[in-house]
């Protein structure tokens, strides 16, 4: 006999159940509680689990810790996913999908949220048989599994990477009306790997090696060429993301890292890099990922990715539903030459701008998330942020951008882009001068 | 043999090291890991050919006639039985003269600077559902077909490495690296208060009544 009531034997708890939250789950448990619910006159609505009374998932066990292995957000967030744009590209295979940037907070993007543009579909590769060689300009050429890349001594950074087409589809005039789709071909994680500089220097680079050619092992088979110093500097050949190995749409096991650059550039499935003493103007650099300039001339191995900002909430996705009154203007900005040193804010279509709060850490070539207090009286408002890097760089305005490349440059589109919030509170993609 | 007296070496710097700085870190500039990529082993991927001087183009060749033939059965279900694309599949021929225009069309024959990367990108990544399918000569030509339908090799021609890298494509000159002219100006303090000098005016608010923008509101 034990008169202590922590000892108390308590009831077997019944087997996990495989859904633990919606109506379905909960009328499942017991025939009494539905019987309830299906009386007339009982009410029994979408209130039900609001003070006072105590909801279901307080009065009965969740799953267990074998339910999940790997996790996953809850159900109701099934809202918070990529979205691609169905008339924007012939195939699944060659397109691209959106970071839902409205949803997101902090710098940092899930891996399973990260936009994602592949040429010829996500191949599945079996890490075991997944090679790296180096070879071309070098002194001893090189090949390397898995294993032997994991070996070598590691580095962990945190780092944005942006499709140079990124608002692309803003060039002409205001087009999607979404964050998701004016601004979601960007990303940032934390990516490991091995710097390219550790293994140029296992193989040896000539002295006369000026450019590699980085190649995947996808079914595009996707190269571009890097000028060596780029490689030098703070290229990583990465095997994680996020803290595990990096997703299957994001380059497993091994992609590039070229920090700050353009993301075709950062090879995904990365199997081979090729040292050259100049460019191989290949494909993906002459006739794709060039800006046509108004003059019939393109500008070739344009690789910066320059200061860009965009506001977050609210946006077209994100409304004022609340009405007049408080609301924290939250966005992001990146840049690929270094840290955000400021980030302005206006609400009236940039005649006064106020310098917004960022959050540390500010980190370079990184999202940085800005924030500032706003009162908003309930009337039309346009709602812009510009983005300031350590270097100077002052984001442009749309009519700056069009005034020097015209409309059908395509790529790096980074200008101060620009909300209406409407007065019952909607908003909308909008271009002003 | 040489691998292990390597090994060796670096044994005994590393315990002289120790012997003198206790457990110091070691960055040595190399670090042994990997193995001798064999010849075999990079000839069997170092597919790629350098646009502008042909560099890596193999033995090979072939005609406009076989690459019609080829292009027919294996890519025109996409680009079109001339070339001329198919919905947003892309086209591979014309545009001459549309890239200073509102809609400039970049194809082979109008944009692509040089003719060895239209081998190397059919070769690396064509036909679309069967990437590195192609044999060389094939793929020269399949070229050879492209080539023809942009009036830059006449029928009956046969193509091969040479030839390819004797081709002169009209665009050649129009990509520039590093554009002399000034990019967008934008260094200095920018304005804080009282910037405008006119009200805002909206120069584009098609989004909202476009309806080209999927629904992401999960309603």
């Amino acid at each position: 006999m034990n008169d202590d009531p922590r000892e108390v034997e308590r009831p077997t708890p019944p087997p996990a159940r495989p859904s633990t939250t919606g109506r379905r789950g909960f009328l499942a448990r017991g025939g009494l509680v539905a019987a309830a619910a299906s009386a007339p006159g009982l009410a029994f609505g979408k209130d039900e689990n609001l003070p006072p009374n105590v909801p279901e998932w307080t009065k009965s066990l969740g799953p267990g810790v074998t339910a999940s292995p790997y996790g996953a957000p809850s159900p109701f967030e099934k809202t918070v996913v990529r979205r691609h744009v169905e008339w924007l590209t012939a195939t699944e295979q060659s397109s691209i999908n959106f970071t839902p940037l409205h949803e997101l907070h902090g710098i940092v993007t899930p891996s399973g949220l990260c936009f994602e543009r592949h040429h010829g579909g996500v191949p599945e590769i079996d890490p075991a048989q997944h090679r790296l060689i180096v070879h071309g300009m070098v002194d001893r050429p090189l090949i390397f599994t898995m294993d032997d890349i994991v070996r070598f001594p590691s580095v962990s950074r945190i780092h944005f990477l942006e499709c140079p087409a990124n608002g692309g589809m803003e060039w002409k005039g205001a087009q999607m009306d979404g964050v998701q789709f004016t601004h979601g071909m960007v990303h940032c994680c934390e990516w490991t790997g091995v710097r390219l500089s550790t293994l140029l220097a296992e193989a040896g680079v000539k002295p006369e090696a000026k450019w590699l050619l980085a190649e995947g092992a996808d079914a595009a088979a996707m190269t571009r060429s890097i000028p060596i110093d780029k490689a030098l500097d703070d290229c990583i050949v990465c095997y994680a993301q996020n803290g595990e190995r990096i997703r299957p749409e994001n380059g497993y096991p091994l992609r590039l890292m070229v920090p700050g650059w353009e993301g075709n550039v950062q090879i995904k499935w990365l199997r081979r890099v090729k040292l050259g003493d100049r460019p191989w103007h290949h494909r993906e650099e002459t006739s794709k990922y060039t800006d046509l300039m108004p003059d019939g001339k393109a500008r070739q191995f344009t690789f910066m990715m320059e200061a860009n900002s965009v506001v977050t909430s609210p946006c077209p996705e994100k409304p004022m539903k609340h009405g007049k009154g408080f609301h924290e203007i939250r966005g992001l900005a990146w840049s690929g030459r270094g840290r955000i040193k400021r980030v302005d804010v206006s609400v009236d279509g940039g005649n006064t701008w106020k310098a917004a709060e960022l959050q540390e850490p500010v980190l370079s070539k990184c999202l940085t998330r800005f924030r500032l207090p706003w009162s908003w009286d309930g009337g039309p408002a346009f709602v812009q942020s510009r983005a300031i890097d350590e270097t100077g760089y002052v984001q442009p305005t749309i009519d700056q951008l069009r005034a020097v490349r015209g409309v059908n440059s395509v790529y790096h589109k980074n200008a101060i882009h620009t909300w209406r919030v409407n007065s019952d509170g909607t908003v909308n993609n909008v271009q002003i001068t | 043999m040489s691998r292990s007296r390597n090994a060796l070496a670096l044994g005994l710097a590393a315990l002289a090291l120790l012997a003198a700085t206790g457990v110091a870190a070691q960055t040595p500039a190399r670090h042994g890991i990997g193995r001798a990529a064999t010849a075999a082993e990079i000839r069997g991927w170092d597919i790629d050919v350098r646009g502008d001087d042909g560099l890596g183009l193999p033995p090979g060749k072939g005609t406009v006639e076989q690459g019609e033939k080829l292009y027919l059965q294996q890519c025109a279900s996409c680009h079109g039985e001339f070339g001329e694309g198919n919905g947003r599949w892309p086209e591979l021929m014309g545009g001459h003269g549309s890239l200073t225009s509102e809609d400039p069309r970049r194809t082979i024959g109008s944009f692509w600077p040089y003719a060895p990367g239209v081998f190397d990108y059919v070769r690396r990544t064509m036909p679309f559902t069967a990437p590195q399918s192609l044999s060389d000569d094939e793929t020269y030509a399949i070229v050879a077909y492209m080539l023809n339908i942009n009036d830059l090799l006449p029928a009956g021609a046969e193509l091969d490495a040479a030839k390819l890298r004797a081709i002169r494509m009209p665009n050649r000159d129009g990509f520039l690296q590093g554009d002399p002219r000034p990019d967008v100006v934008a260094k200095g303090e920018p304005c804080m208060t009282n910037c405008r000098k006119e009200p805002v005016r909206v120069t584009s608010d098609l989004a909202r009544k476009l309806g080209v923008t999927p629904n992401n509101r999960g309603n």
